[in-house]
């Protein structure tokens, strides 16, 4: 399944039925250092678009909403503890959280990777 | 995250060197400034507190006020603040603040005593800086008048490295200590220099005209010790020192005694009077103010930025965080704000209402990173 991006900044790949979310290298690069993730509780549900995680960089904090509607089932606790690792691998170990898609067409319906390449370049 | 770029910006005289530096440019006080290079807000902070960080300040305001003499215009400029100008040694500076007829901060400034007689240099916030120079031309007596320096730049030399650096090309800058105030040849260009600055390290403030300035920032970069700093690292460093950023820290209606900061007026000045808002001022010295600015440590990792509630222990609404971010060097969220004199105690536990939530903090002692001034 391929990557696919929200005008926000946040990224989902589908692995195993799960939702996989976090956010871009652009969103990182623009954040500058990370020092600080506030995630959701596991077992959540949110509505998309909603607020669902919090991150902080030296200068300023920023809300990532969910990208799609559905229920967190699982957070990566890593980031919470080392929050460098969202600069340094913002696509790959630094996932935010995985969520239990509430309808498939809303992944369909968001940015391939040319639309968002395109999006951050203008 | 969009950051808007108007074609109207100001640009100091180091614009071209910032950009050519791969700086990230921002809107600061009307002008296009770099708020961080390459290497980002947190390694700039880092270096500035182990080598040094060159920064520039040129869009902060530099002026003199001018008299016949020292005496007098000392007098004239302690009609508007409460520093002790008079006794103010050749070669030493000083910090201060502008007050209202209220005794609120209208800006803090830093004031300067050249060798010449009969002159004090100032410089002020760039955002405070116009109206600044319209109160000083309306208010200061007759016989006193102020001399802008509109055509000079302000560079930054800050860490532990600053003075090994500068010596280099300055042999006698290595012998000032903090506050002294003196011209002299850097590397054959002509400048004031000051051993003072706004991050906590040792450090100095060159002033320079504006069409050296590039000249000056080049020779200071091409030593390995010295990395350009942006707006960002400023920032983090000044809250960490515990220093104050007007607009945010002090404001119109904060008095120096609520702002902690009772250091910016002099003695003699406290008790003579004589400067705008001085019945409450000394009312507030001597029975304590009714809100005081303090260090507020929150536990856990979370930063607690301007604007958050501060509650007391007892959960009742006791003042505003004013500046706070995450500090790099105490590896820990840092913040100042506003609280109740009566919590004000190093240690009194507070909430800060933080997206909702109530997160537990504890007044701090100030500063957050220990001063490290060359005092001699």
């Amino acid at each position: 399944m391929t990557t696919k991006y929200t005008k926000d900044h946040e990224w989902v790949r589908v692995e195993g039925g799960v939702a996989i979310v976090g956010i871009t290298a652009h969103a990182a690069e623009q954040l500058g250092d990370v020092v600080f993730v506030e995630l959701p509780a596991k077992g959540k549900s949110f509505a998309q678009h909603a607020e669902m995680a919090v991150v902080e960089s030296v200068k300023a904090a920023s809300d990532v909403y969910a990208p799609i509607s559905g229920e967190i089932v699982e957070v990566n606790q890593s980031i919470v503890d080392e929050p460098a690792k969202v600069n340094e691998d913002p696509t790959g170990e630094a996932w935010f959280v995985k969520i239990k898609p509430a309808d498939r067409s809303e992944i369909d319906a968001l940015m391939d990777e040319a639309a968002y390449k395109q999006l951050t370049e203008n | 995250m969009s950051i808007a770029h108007g074609q109207s910006l100001k640009r100091t005289p180091l614009h071209g060197l910032h950009v050519s530096l791969g700086a990230k440019m921002v809107e600061f006080a009307g002008y296009d400034m770099p708020v961080q290079y390459k290497d980002g807000v947190l390694k700039e902070h880092l270096w500035t507190r182990e080598k040094a960080g060159l920064f520039d300040v040129s869009h902060m305001g530099q002026a003199a006020i001018v008299a016949d003499t020292h005496d007098a215009v000392a007098a004239a400029l302690e009609t508007l603040v409460p520093g002790e100008m008079l006794k103010l040694g050749v070669g030493r500076q000083r910090y201060t603040v502008l007050l209202n007829d209220k005794g609120g901060i209208l800006d803090d400034l830093m004031v300067s005593r050249p060798a010449h007689d009969g002159r004090l240099n100032i410089v002020v916030n760039a955002a405070c800086k116009d109206r600044d120079y319209e109160i000083l031309e309306e208010k200061l007596p007759r016989g006193a008048k102020l001399e802008r320096f509109d055509e000079r730049a302000l560079l930054a030399l800050q860490g532990p490295k600053a003075s090994a650096v500068l010596s280099k090309l300055a042999p006698e800058a290595g012998a000032m200590k903090f506050m002294d105030f003196a011209g002299m040849k850097i590397g054959g260009i002509d400048a004031v220099v000051s051993r003072s600055g706004y991050t906590g390290e040792d450090g100095f403030e060159i002033s320079v005209w504006a069409d050296d300035a590039a000249k000056l920032a080049e020779l200071l970069l091409a030593d390995a010790y010295v990395a350009p700093i942006g707006l960002g690292a400023r920032d983090s460093l000044r809250l960490e020192a515990g220093l104050c950023l007007y607009g945010h820290d002090l404001n119109e209606d904060t008095s120096p005694i609520e702002g902690n900061i009772a250091f910016a007026c002099g003695k003699r000045r406290l008790a003579e009077g004589g400067f705008p808002g001085a019945a409450r001022i000394q009312r507030e010295a001597a029975e304590g103010p009714k809100r005081v600015r303090v260090g507020i440590s929150p536990e856990g990792r979370a930063p607690a930025r301007e604007g958050v509630e501060i509650l007391s222990a007892h959960e009742e609404k006791i003042g505003e965080i004013t500046s706070g971010g995450f500090g790099p060097s105490v590896n820990a969220p840092v913040s100042m704000g506003y609280v109740s004199f009566a919590e004000s105690k190093t240690g009194t536990p507070l909430q800060l209402i933080v997206r909702g939530k109530k997160l537990p903090a504890t007044v701090a002692d100030m500063p957050f990173a220990p001063h490290r001034y060359f005092r001699g």
